[in-house]
């Protein structure tokens, strides 16, 4: 149902049932380690490319969050997923292999939020008993499609981001245990005139704040209804901007927990990640791994989790176009919260 | 652009943010961690500098050992430092002390291997032809380019004033 100014309302609160988690090696190493299902010890993943790589890990997530369901991939109707490479090759691919009714979407690093509020609203209206999101992003096809070859030597400014090696995947079902989708904000696209792709948390930081205050305003919320609001890969800038413009709205975050799936995903001191991670498998790991462990722990009751996508192409700031962006947001609740 | 951070009138209302693109650059900019030109112009100068001193060495041994003038040994100098400089961007190391040393180990021609080494590299997935043989020269190219544009207009100086050796 459609409330507000964006909003989704989903009244049969799809159920996530089940996820699959899968990393590299960097993220391995990071503080949530403990909490994906498996970790790669290489980049290479012994495939020929990095392109090759990266779909092997939206596979396997894929094929995880299947297995964990305890289904079949012909017991799920569609599959929603999207990546970062040109023409989202990773997610395609995958899907052929997967043989599931596929949409194919692209909000850059938001299609983390973006397919799970698709397959949600499949789920809520009936059109799907069991749908899949999923995405996934490497670092290293990263470089390549964005910025230079992986071994160029070239130094990166504080601001630049690190590119999370990662796919996560998540089956929505009708109904069953875990935690379930409430809602979803559909995000505007936004540019404040930022050209610098190495600076994109700041370039990503209002459309993240819009999507959020929006959000918040639609259900008729107050920022501390939640225990957790997390933005997707805003990292050290871009969050520290967020926290500005939020106070400068007079939008109090007192009573929640305001954090950054970028920052949370590395450890931003001791590993060499600049200001913190991206890319479309950040907000996926983090969410579908830790968040939702937490939740099932029952220390997170409510928690907004607003991913963030800068939509830019290496070809639209060569030709010094400035970066739009937009966020997509998503409630998860667990059963019983007030 | 007068609005400070601090004033009180909200940015975003109802859907509609009233800020403009000024405005909310200037608020980016405060939370841009700062870059110390100093300490990367030191760290340049440092890792520059041992490139050129190894480079200077190799010279050095090729005319004491080898036999040679030192016209005769520049050529194999700027061979050995091209093999080192591909060695290391094969184990992966040189991107890393590029991150530290900044234009230090861009600069010198180890920075020009790198950069073609890297970029063949990166598209041998693509093919001998369309991959490595298309793309070594991405980034090597516009040196190239610019360099013999640049030797074009110093020749011309050299030409027009009748300049010589």
């Amino acid at each position: 149902m459609h409330i507000g100014r964006q909003t989704w309302l989903f009244k049969n609160k799809p159920v996530i049932i089940s996820t699959g988690t899968v990393v590299g090696p960097d993220e391995g190493e990071g503080p949530l380690a403990s909490t994906f299902d498996f970790v790669h010890d290489d980049l290479d993943m012994q495939e020929k490319s990095w392109e090759k790589a990266e779909r092997k890990l939206l596979e396997q997530a894929t094929e995880l969050a299947v297995l964990n369901a305890k289904l079949k991939d012909e017991d799920i109707n569609y599959f929603v997923g999207g990546d970062l490479l040109n023409q989202i090759i990773s997610s395609s691919f995958a899907a052929r292999k997967l043989g599931i009714p596929y949409l194919g979407v692209f909000g850059a690093c938001s299609t983390a939020m973006e397919s799970l509020a698709v397959a949600s609203l499949l789920v809520d209206t009936g059109n799907a008993k069991y749908a899949m999101a999923g995405t996934c992003s490497h670092n290293c096809t990263a470089e390549k499609q964005f910025r230079y070859p992986t071994e160029y030597g070239s130094q990166k400014p504080p601001t630049a981001q690190y590119t999370v090696t990662g796919a996560g995947a998540a089956v929505v079902a009708q109904q069953g245990d875990g935690p379930r989708v409430i809602a979803a904000t559909i995000g505007k696209v936004i540019d404040f005139g930022i050209t610098d792709p190495f600076n994109m948390g700041a370039a990503m930081a209002p459309a993240a704040v819009d999507t959020i205050q929006t959000h918040i305003e639609d259900l008729k919320r107050k920022a501390s209804d939640y225990d957790l609001i997390v933005t997707g890969d805003l990292a050290k800038v871009g969050h520290a901007i967020a926290k500005d413009l939020f106070a400068q709205n007079n939008f109090s975050l007192e009573g929640t927990v305001f954090n950054d799936c970028g920052l949370m995903v590395y450890d931003t001191d001791k590993q060499k990640v600049q200001a913190g991670g991206s890319g479309c498998g950040c907000t996926a790991v983090v969410t579908y791994g830790h968040i939702l462990q937490r939740m099932k722990k029952g220390e997170l009751k409510r928690v907004l989790i607003a991913a963030t996508g800068a939509l830019l192409s290496p070809l639209s700031y060569q030709q010094g176009e400035t970066i739009p962006s937009v966020s997509h947001a998503v409630t998860l609740e667990m059963e019983d919260a007030p | 652009m007068a609005t400070s951070t601090k004033s009180k009138s909200p940015l975003w209302k109802d859907g509609q943010w009233n800020m403009s693109d000024q405005q909310y650059q200037q608020i980016a900019k405060k939370r841009e961690p700062a870059r110390s030109v100093f300490a990367n112009c030191v760290r340049a100068f440092l890792v520059g500098g041992t490139i050129c001193v190894i480079g200077q060495a190799i010279s050095q041994a090729l005319v004491k050992w080898a036999d040679m003038t030192k016209e005769e040994a520049s050529g194999p100098t700027i061979c050995i430092l091209i093999f080192i400089s591909v060695v290391l961007t094969s184990f992966g190391v040189y991107d890393k002390l590029a991150q530290w040393a900044g234009a230090g180990s861009a600069v010198p021609v180890t920075g020009f291997a790198n950069s073609m080494s890297s970029a063949a590299m990166e598209h041998r997935s693509e093919g001998l032809v369309l991959g490595v043989g298309a793309n070594m020269f991405k980034l090597a190219g516009s040196v190239i380019v610019f360099g013999t544009v640049a030797a074009f207009f110093v020749a011309l100086v050299y030409l027009i004033f009748g300049l010589k050796h």
